[in-house]
């Protein structure tokens, strides 16, 4: 068994009458890609993995004015292998201005044993939208979890909107009332845009209000978005109450570019101080 | 060398800076039964160290640094731009607004009572850089170096205050024996030591560049969920 | 920059500000039904704020206002941790700032009152937030306790002794309680009241109207103080 190396690509273009292209469309196994619609893309893992030593790197470029969904198929369940190096998967996801991304892959679970780094560098033009979902399981059904490192920065016109670290495996925050308490699971969705942007005239020592309910909170963020965190029994409990909040944030339910997108953010009032 | 005395002064819960009412998510928590005693006060304490901690922490030191190469010749707004900047990056650190705005809170205090103790143009570029209050862990670096520490020590003060404040509020709110208590903040000694010293190893040279995308930001869900929902409670006796 | 914008930060700065008015005194002795009773009293002549230090946060400030004595917007609640005296005298930061964002948003103003939680006999304000105290007794703790002392007793620059219509079922001696007070007040003025029958407290109201008459001789007509917000804001950019 050796350690693989992938770079998949996936880049849209603006076409005739403000449609989307799909303009490279590269896969790389295990990260395989397939387009399931005009503008739709879903990940399809061949292979078993990723495992420690595997290194995979996507890149989603979202041209101006166009818009992408990109799904995957299957959870994906990362392994313990033979290196002594983790995995590491890096997400690099650029959105033109005008652009929208919905980016949602099925959970990722870190099984026993398993050493991952999970890196997101998404960079927003300043009227981009992003609907972006993450999903972490703690271990396979009734085993302790691997360990796993998540960072995400997302930055607005080159400005920092969300960054974040999650430890998943190691001794302090595990079981920690302050961090996952008991929770299996650990998820997020983050909603940006002009549609998420604070009031112009803000109340300097008034933030806007959160929307919370049991086991998630819609959380408005300091720039243009919301961040919805969840923490579950299992991965079912995770998205459920993810939804929640995503609605509660104010994205469709069917959110993205191939579905009843709706206005975004038009049902934000409850987040309104 | 460091003004290991400043240190202490700035890590005293007695300083006057309005800390003595936040429980950093403790109260929420004990109203919920997620702690109950010193056991899961123990874990906690370490989880949000290793989180929220670790993250003041890093903030601290950068402000530190950034407070101490302030340098009177230069323009002025220069210092204003770059306190602006790393306050932001407090902010995208602080997903929850509950959390941002305890946050604002205990820094526009602390910066208050800095001030007076220890008055510098650093401390007076930051208050008018961000005039509704820095995030704490900033307004703590720039207080540390206007009191003559270093970047590791007001790391270490942040670290220090992220459990000392929650643990003293699980004392008045469960009544539990504070010799006990204390007996778990000397257990994380080693925990808040090496914090700082992640904090100061993650700063690089950041200050000289002005770029601190590259901080720890450990994110805490349990944390964020319990600063909302203190919020929602209508007979809390802490701010936060 | 220097420092010559932020002279709010320093307390012993009274120059040009409202009178800060501290009210203290033991739970239920009635320092709520006191400050709502100064607001009627002197909201038509005052421009007044008041900031509440709740042991449950907002009770009292959702008394005020309830009690429609003054527009809601005036009333700041300040949250204590378990420990209403720390916020009134070792670590009055919170405090201030509730003054000042008062001051901030609505000044000038002519008196903010700081209500503390209900606390013990030993619980003063620190002159760095209030310039002048009003301790609030009532007749029901006994007419011992005026004899008995403590800072609150002995120090407030007026001592009111409320409840007085309970006097007679308490078996409470008012005399006993003024002869005592006196004693330990070393001239400092007493005023027994019943804010029960006098709604608007007057006798309390005319000496504090004295008090902020007296401070506006001395320190000047207050005036706004922008201190962290728009106009600080504007002059930052």
């Amino acid at each position: 068994m050796t350690a693989v190396t992938a770079r998949a690509l996936i880049r849209t273009e603006a076409a005739d009458g403000g449609r989307t292209r799909l303009e490279t469309l590269r896969s790389d196994p295990p990260l395989t890609l397939r387009q399931t619609g005009p503008r739709r893309v879903h990940l399809v893992s061949t292979g078993a993995g990723p495992l420690r030593g595997d290194r995979l790197d996507l890149e989603v470029d979202v041209a101006p004015g166009t818009s992408l969904e990109v799904r995957s198929v299957g959870a994906t369940l990362v392994l313990p292998g033979l290196a002594d190096t983790p995995s590491v998967m890096v997400v690099r996801a650029r959105v033109g201005a005008g652009a929208t991304l919905h980016f949602s892959p099925e959970p990722t679970v870190l099984a026993a044993g398993c050493a991952h780094r999970l890196v997101v560098r998404l960079s927003l033009a300043e009227d981009a939208t992003v609907f972006w979902r993450e999903e972490i399981v703690f271990g396979r059904h009734g085993e302790r979890p691997g360990r796993g490192h998540a960072r995400f920065d997302a930055t607005v016109a080159g400005r920092p909107l969300l960054r974040q670290d999650l430890l998943v495996g190691e001794e302090a925050v595990d079981g920690s009332p302050a961090v996952y308490g008991d929770a299996r699971c650990v998820g997020s969705t983050l909603l940006a845009g002009p549609a998420w942007a604070p009031p112009a005239v803000p109340d300097v020592k008034r933030e806007r209000r959160a929307v919370l309910g049991d086991g998630w909170a819609a959380l408005p963020l300091a720039g243009p978005g919301v961040q919805v965190c969840a923490l579950g029994a299992d991965a079912v409990q995770l998205r459920e109450r993810l939804r929640r909040g995503e609605e509660a944030a104010g994205a469709s339910p069917a959110s993205g570019p191939d579905g009843s997108h709706g206005t975004p953010g038009a049902e934000t009032g409850g987040l309104d101080p | 060398m460091g003004a290991d005395a400043a240190l202490l002064l700035l890590a005293d819960s007695r300083l006057p800076a309005g800390g003595h009412a936040h429980s950093g998510g403790v109260e929420e928590a004990v109203r919920l039964g997620a702690v109950t005693g010193t056991g899961d006060l123990a874990r906690f304490l370490r989880g949000r160290l290793a989180t929220a901690g670790l993250v003041t922490a890093a903030l601290a030191a950068a402000a530190c640094e950034l407070a101490a190469a302030d340098d009177p010749a230069d323009d002025p707004a220069d210092g204003v731009e770059l306190w602006r900047r790393l306050d932001a990056e407090a902010d995208a650190r602080t997903a929850s607004p509950a959390q941002r705005e305890a946050a604002r809170t205990q820094g526009r205090l602390l910066l208050r009572t800095s001030r007076r103790m220890w008055p510098s143009a650093a401390l007076d570029t930051l208050a008018r850089a961000v005039p509704e209050g820095p995030h704490h862990p900033v307004a703590l670096g720039a207080a540390g170096a206007s009191a003559g520490c270093t970047p590791r020590q007001a790391a270490l003060a942040a670290a220090y205050t992220s459990v000392t404040g929650p643990a003293t509020a699980a004392v008045r709110l469960l009544g539990l024996d504070p010799v006990t208590v204390h007996r778990l903040l000397a257990d994380l000694a080693p925990a808040l030591d090496d914090a700082a010293h992640a904090a100061c190893a993650s700063l690089g040279d950041a200050a000289r560049q002005g770029r601190w995308h590259a901080l720890p930001g450990h994110s805490a869900p349990a944390l964020d969920l319990l600063a909302e929902g203190h919020l929602t409670n209508p007979m809390k006796l802490f701010v936060s | 920059m220097g420092a010559h914008h932020d002279d709010l930060h320093d307390a012993a700065e009274p120059d040009g500000r409202a009178l800060r008015l501290g009210i203290g005194g033991p739970v239920g002795s009635g320092k709520t039904a006191l400050v709502a009773a100064l607001c009627r009293s002197l909201g038509p002549s005052m421009r007044l704020g008041v900031v509440t230090n709740d042991i449950y946060t907002t009770e009292d400030a959702d008394f005020l206002r309830r009690a429609g004595v003054i527009d809601p917007e005036r009333i700041l609640a300040v949250q204590t941790g378990c420990c209403p005296h720390t916020a009134i005298r070792d670590d009055i930061a919170a405090n201030l700032d509730a003054v000042e964002t008062l001051e901030e948003r609505f000044g000038p103003l002519d008196l903010v009152i700081v209500e503390s939680g209900g606390d013990n006999l030993t619980a003063t304000f620190s002159r760095g937030l209030a310039d002048r105290q009003i301790f609030v007794l009532d007749v029901s703790g006994g007419d011992k306790v005026p004899r008995k002392g403590g800072p609150g007793v002995t120090s407030a620059d007026l001592l009111v002794v409320n409840k007085t219509d309970l006097a007679p079922m308490v078996g409470a001696d008012l005399t006993v309680m003024s002869r005592d007070a006196a004693a330990v007040r070393d001239g400092k003025p007493v005023l027994f009241t019943s804010i029960r029958e006098d709604r608007g407290a007057h006798a309390v109201a005319e000496w504090v109207t004295d008090m902020v008459d007296a401070w506006r001789h001395e320190h000047g007509e207050p005036h706004h103080h922008p201190v962290h917000g728009a106009a600080q804001q504007a002059q930052a950019s």
